[in-house]
């Protein structure tokens, strides 16, 4: 199995979906291959991932249907048993996250306990300064909603997982940076920390272990690179929500000059069922390297968008047609996916089919899972002003610090303006495409790159409809020069430059 | 005020700031050498560098001799990486690395002139130019434009940028008389903002919109109430903030650079004086770390214009009640009747040297009246026909022992009697410096003023400094507990009527504690001197003896002095002028001289235009009486009144002995002296108008206009603070 995942990932994906019935009992033999050399390849057990239990779900209030308060939570089984695994000590976490392979939620996919290891370097007790935990609940990534049902449904889930991730980084204290659009969601925050106090969960002598540990809420003003890490941290500092440059990284110097980690939400929120449950339960999930579960937010052209949690891994037309209810008018009524928020390159519908919804399934289908935002495009969207509109949305969220990001998304949001009409010269396709290459890793932060992802993926899969829309449009309207100025508005009695393409004659024309 | 704490940006200059930071823990140690300073090895296009720790890889690149390209980085302000023009290619790193963003790592192997780094250079500049106007033939910019010169050398040489929708437009914005602004140009590196905030202490400077909206100002419209804010006209890469007074009067490859000192206040800036023909076009600041770094002051900067205005050309004798231009020499036989014709003798002849005088001619003019058996040497300046109370044989008693750079060292400032703010604006910017990155605590005795750091008003009078000294006062205890205290005594101390009372307090409380003030190591006795002349001047022994003191003078000699009070002279004397605006002479611009900036340092300027019309050099016409045929004379003559007249560019260090006995004698001289408690004002309430020069310049009087009534009303820092929030 692994040897046929790493090898040739389609094939297998190809068995996987004429398998289509089997699903768990395959995992116990997986996990035991116990097969001799001559196993036939028809042979080979295939796991089908997906179909997650209720008993195995982490978010269990996702959807607020049950009480989100302290009550209701520890029903749920929230702060069970919370002492015992602080008294385990930050080693034992930070291990078990390791173990469990949880990888960062938020849209990079950084394993955590990794991450979370930076905080204890060598000597860490000699550093005076205090260490802070931030949880970045700035939630603003088109088509990602789940973050905001852990803050309404699941608060404690939260606010224990701040205890216990703190308590691996030896952090003093955590803030939640909640967008400020998530009133309700910040205030079942408060409630749930107010609560936490109250219990002695929190606050001096946490959960009697002797460890302090605060939790503070702070709500942000909702600008979309407020949730990137160190525009975070500023924000929280009381400046412009502007990226900072790194190195230094957070971990060294981050929340006003302390050492520093920033998570998210279900990162976070799903550290203290790992740690009760044990790493092997969370990594039984999913593919190796991928394992675990997640929450998917699906929206769009489906019959029932929903937030679900379910297995890594689950093959992307299995979570559409298990919990959404299939692409409205079917799947053969599906033209694309975005499958992890707008930063990520659409792909088309056979790719679609194929793929499976984890990080490195859909990093082999150039694309990424993102936040586990699955956006359904059915053929009725216009793809090119969906992409558009993605553009426009970066162009208005660049901060404006770094050159390229802050030129180059206005650039390319003016070029797609007008490809949607088709107002462009055949060759600013690709001029368009290296303008993205050029903003891409050229920038201080991400924005840039998610700005550039979605262009290149309508690019790479949906250029014959923007070719046919150009030539459209000059069918109509006559040769169309760079920038989309018309060959007949030019005026002939002038000298123009030949560079401008407006004397190039189009083979429509 | 805010104070840097998070530190994730700080000025990177070399200085000893830098090294002092460098000591605190996870503090970025980009281009400042590091306490450990260990070295670090890397390969720079197959070339090896050794670099101390925590260099930037830009800073590595140019000592490999490799040249990177940038607009935002800028090796006096905070790293801001965000041009992206400085990105080079480093191995095992998959991204292009803006080089002054990134430390120096050892063995790192880095690459500047890739395929890669071409590449994403000429993507930045496209990306910078599709917004930028092409209006170079009209921009001031032209001809010394980052952007313009990089472009060439780094740039596509075709734009790609046609959109219908065309380029941004960004409203200019008002910051002054000084600064012209045409935003459209605007790349947003923002170095303007950084300065201002970092150095000048203009905190509502910044940014404002996001991603292509936005815009540099001070987002609720106001000017730049600054006296350093000319210095962001230099510091900006491209021709979005330009110099108002100069705009369209000259490019610079018409402009003949000559450099020299500033002389309008006493830090002795090094400057670059522009000139075209015999006119001054404009003034620039040279960089010297140990005095100006690469800042002057507004004045310093736009004062210039004050030359073209009241100057005069030719020696006027007065006839009945008007003045008669006159040959040089009836003119100097005017004076020699003059003399005879008052029948002035000994003390009666009077020489006063006023603020812009420069130690040659002083020199000449000491030894012409002494010559004539006249000691009676008066300074431009009240009380200054006395002797100061510092008295003059202690070099370390009128002197900034402390030294400028050595400021930022302090870790508490006690001013009396001084803002620094306005009598050395560019030496201010270091106790902004310090106070922004260190722990720096700053008091003051005296009037009440808008500083750009915060202190504590200790008091006003000399009363108040008698409580800090007896530890009453609160400042007390933290200047107390301070490593490294320093005493700042302002020069109008001196003229105060309470001067001896002030001296003789400090100079029993620098005495009780020199432990900590004044060691091998440390010299916190400093003496800020506010015009350029004075150091010099009592270097010189330009001081009159005590019977002069007392002495009505007859025949009064005018060297520079455009401060006198008409009414101190006396009816029926003789007088002469010589200065800039009043009478016969030359100035800063035009003379070949020496200067002495308040710490001591002796620093040499050239002449950059020769005088206009029949104007001739000071020691020239002084001359014409005894002594002295040429400069190289005169300059031997100032090496036997002191040395260090002549010993460029170098401060002369004082031995604390030698500093506590300067002391010893100010506390005996000034003994038992009475406390008339009369507020300590400031010296100078218009920063703009402090001499004959700037009074004379339209810039500084459209300054005055715009700055000095509102600075007031800003004035009183405590007082209605929440009021500006409303």
């Amino acid at each position: 199995m692994l040897r046929a995942s790493s090898s040739s990932s389609k094939s297998l994906l190809r068995t996987a979906s004429n398998a289509s019935s089997v699903a768990r009992p395959f995992r116990a033999k997986l996990r035991n291959p116990s097969r001799s050399l001559a196993t036939a390849a028809a042979d080979i057990p295939v796991r089908r991932y997906g179909g997650l239990k209720d008993q195995d779900r982490i978010f269990t209030n996702a959807y607020c249907r049950h009480d989100h308060g302290i009550k209701g939570a520890m029903s749920r089984g929230d702060w069970h048993k919370t002492k015992e695994i602080l008294l385990k000590g930050d080693s034992w976490i930070i291990q078990t996250i390791k173990d469990s392979g949880l990888r960062g939620r938020g849209g990079a996919g950084f394993p955590s306990g990794l991450k979370w290891s930076f905080m204890n370097k060598p000597n860490w007790q000699a550093d005076g300064r205090p260490r802070y935990l931030v949880i970045n609940a700035d939630e603003g990534e088109p088509g990602t909603c789940k973050d905001r049902e852990i803050l309404r449904g699941d608060p404690h889930k939260l606010i224990e997982g701040c205890l216990v991730a703190g308590r691996a980084m030896n952090a003093n204290a955590a803030y939640i940076y909640i967008r400020g659009e998530f009133y309700q969601e910040a205030s079942h925050v408060q409630q749930a920390i107010n609560e936490a106090y109250a219990a002695g969960f929190i606050g001096k002598n946490a959960c009697g272990t002797g460890y302090d540990f605060d939790v503070y809420v702070h709500r942000g003003a909702g600008a979309y690179i407020c949730g990137e890490e160190t525009a975070l941290i500023e924000s929280i500092e009381g400046k412009q929500g502007k990226p900072r440059l790194k190195p230094p990284f957070p971990a060294d110097v981050g929340l006003f000059g302390c050492p520093t980690t920033v998570a998210n939400v279900e990162t976070v929120a799903v550290a203290p069922t790992i740690c009760r449950r044990g790493s092997s339960w969370f990594a039984g999930f999913g593919r190796k390297r991928n394992e675990g579960t997640k929450l998917y937010c699906i929206s769009g052209h489906v019959n029932n968008p929903c937030v679900i949690e379910e297995e890594m891994s689950i093959p992307l037309k299995d979570l559409i047609e298990k919990h959404c209810g299939g692409v409205r008018g079917g799947w053969d009524n599906l033209l694309g996916i975005v499958p992890g928020g707008s930063s990520v390159p659409i792909i088309p519908k056979d790719v679609c089919a194929e793929v499976l919804m984890d990080y490195d399934s859909l990093k082999d289908a150039q694309t990424g899972l993102g936040t586990g935002a699955v956006i359904v495009m059915d053929k009725s969207t216009d793809v090119v002003s969906a992409i558009s509109r993605f553009a426009d949305f970066y162009k208005h969220e660049s901060c404006g610090q770094c050159t390229p990001c802050r030129e180059g998304t206005t650039w390319m949001k003016k070029m797609m303006d007008r490809m949607v009409e088709g107002r462009a010269h055949q060759r600013e396709i690709d001029m368009l495409l290296e303008l993205t290459k050029q903003i891409e890793g050229r920038t201080i932060c991400a924005l840039g790159d998610a700005a550039a992802w979605p262009i290149q993926g309508l690019m790479r899969h949906f250029r014959p409809e923007v070719e046919k829309r150009i030539e459209e449009f000059q069918r109509l309207n006559g040769p169309v020069g760079f920038g989309g100025h018309l060959s007949s508005d030019a005026d002939d009695t002038l000298a123009l430059p030949d560079n401008l393409g407006l004397r190039q004659i189009s083979s429509t024309h | 005020m805010l104070r840097l704490v998070s530190s994730v940006s700080r000025p990177t200059a070399a200085g000893r700031l830098g090294k002092l930071q460098a000591t605190r823990a996870a503090r970025r140690t980009f281009a400042s050498t590091s306490s450990r300073s260990a070295d670090v090895t890397l390969t720079i296009d197959g070339k090896e560098v050794t670099v101390p720790q925590g260099t930037a890889l830009i800073q590595a690149c140019e000592a490999a001799g490799a040249t990177i390209p940038r607009f935002c980085y800028h090796d006096r302000l905070a790293i801001a990486g965000n041009c992206r023009m400085c990105l080079v290619e480093v191995e095992r790193s998959p991204k292009p690395v803006a080089s002054c963003a990134m430390p120096a790592m050892p063995g790192a192997k880095v690459w500047t002139n890739s395929p890669l780094v071409h590449e994403a250079r000429e993507g930045v500049m496209e990306f910078l130019l599709a917004n930028h106007p092409l209006d170079c033939p009209v921009c001031d910019q032209g001809g010394e434009c980052d952007l313009q010169d990089q472009s060439m050398r780094y740039g596509s040489d075709r734009t790609r940028f046609h959109e219908i929708t065309g380029k941004r437009a960004t409203e200019n914005k008002d910051l002054g008389p000084l600064v012209k602004t045409s935003m459209n140009r605007c790349i947003q590196c923002t170095r303007c903002v950084r300065f201002a905030n970092e150095v000048a202490g203009v905190e509502e400077f910044g940014t404002t919109g996001r991603g292509n909206d936005m815009q540099i100002g001070t987002y609720v419209e106001k000017t730049m109430d600054s006296e350093l804010s000319g210095n962001i006209v230099d510091l900006c890469p491209v021709g979005a903030l330009t110099s108002k007074p100069y705009a369209y009067h000259a490019r610079p490859w018409e402009l003949k650079n000559t450099e020299s000192i500033d002389v309008l206040d006493a830090v002795g800036s090094n400057i670059r004086i522009d000139t075209r023909g015999v006119q001054v076009m404009r003034v620039q600041p040279k960089t010297n770390d140990n005095v100006n770094e690469e800042w002057i002051s507004d004045k310093t900067r736009y004062a210039y214009d004050g030359l073209k205005f009241q100057r005069l050309t030719n020696p006027l004798v007065k006839e009945g009640d008007r003045f008669v231009a006159a040959s040089w020499e009836d003119a100097l036989a005017a004076i020699s009747e003059g003399l005879a014709a008052t029948g002035a003798k000994g003390d009666e002849i009077q020489a006063v040297a006023g603020h812009l005088a420069i130690p040659s001619p002083l020199v000449a003019l000491k030894d012409l009246v002494n010559r004539l058996g006249s000691d009676n040497l008066t300074l431009d300046q009240v009380n200054g026909n006395s002797t100061p109370v510092h008295g003059v044989d202690v070099r370390s008693n009128y002197i900034f022992n402390t030294t400028i750079p050595r400021i930022e060292e302090a870790d508490a400032i006690l001013l009396v009697g001084t803002n620094p703010r306005h009598e050395a604006a560019v030496l201010n910017s270091r106790i902004r410096k310090s106070w922004l990155h260190t722990g720096l605590e700053v008091g003051l005795v005296g009037e009440k003023v808008e500083t750009t750091y915060e202190y504590e008003h200790v008091g006003t009078d000399a009363k108040a400094l008698s409580a800090f000294i007896t530890g009453k006062s609160v400042f007390s205890q933290k200047f107390k507990n301070a490593k490294r205290p320093l005493v700042i005594v302002g020069s109008a101390v001196n003229e105060h009527p309470d001067a001896k009372a002030i001296f003789n307090e400090l100079a029993k409380f620098v005495e009780v504690n020199k432990d900590k003030l004044v060691t091998p190591e440390w010299n916190g006795f400093s003496v800020l001197q506010r015009v350029a002349s004075r150091t010099a001047a009592y270097d010189i022994g330009f001081v009159p003896s005590a019977s002069a003191t007392s002495t009505q003078p007859k025949f009064i000699y005018l060297l520079n002095a455009d401060e006198v009070d008409p009414k101190s002279i006396p009816q029926n004397a003789f007088v002469v002028y010589q200065g800039h605006h009043g009478d016969v002479g030359a100035q800063l611009a035009d003379k070949g001289s020496t200067w002495v900036n308040t710490e001591g340092r002796t620093q040499m300027g050239r002449a950059a235009v020769s005088p206009p019309g029949a104007a001739r050099d000071d020691w020239k016409i002084v001359r014409h009486t005894p002594t002295y045929d040429d400069i190289l004379e005169l300059r031997d003559r100032m090496w036997e009144i002191s040395p260090t007249l002549v010993r460029y560019d170098v401060v002369e260090s004082v031995s604390p002995s030698l500093v506590l006995a300067g002391l010893h004698q100010i506390a005996t001289s000034t003994k038992g002296a009475k406390i008339s408690g009369a507020p300590i004002r400031k010296p100078i309430s218009n920063f703009y108008q402090t001499d004959a020069i700037s009074r004379a310049s339209v810039t500084m009087a459209q300054c005055t206009k715009a700055f000095v009534g509102r600075m007031e009303e800003y004035g009183d820092v405590g007082k209605g603070e929440q009021a500006s929030f409303a």
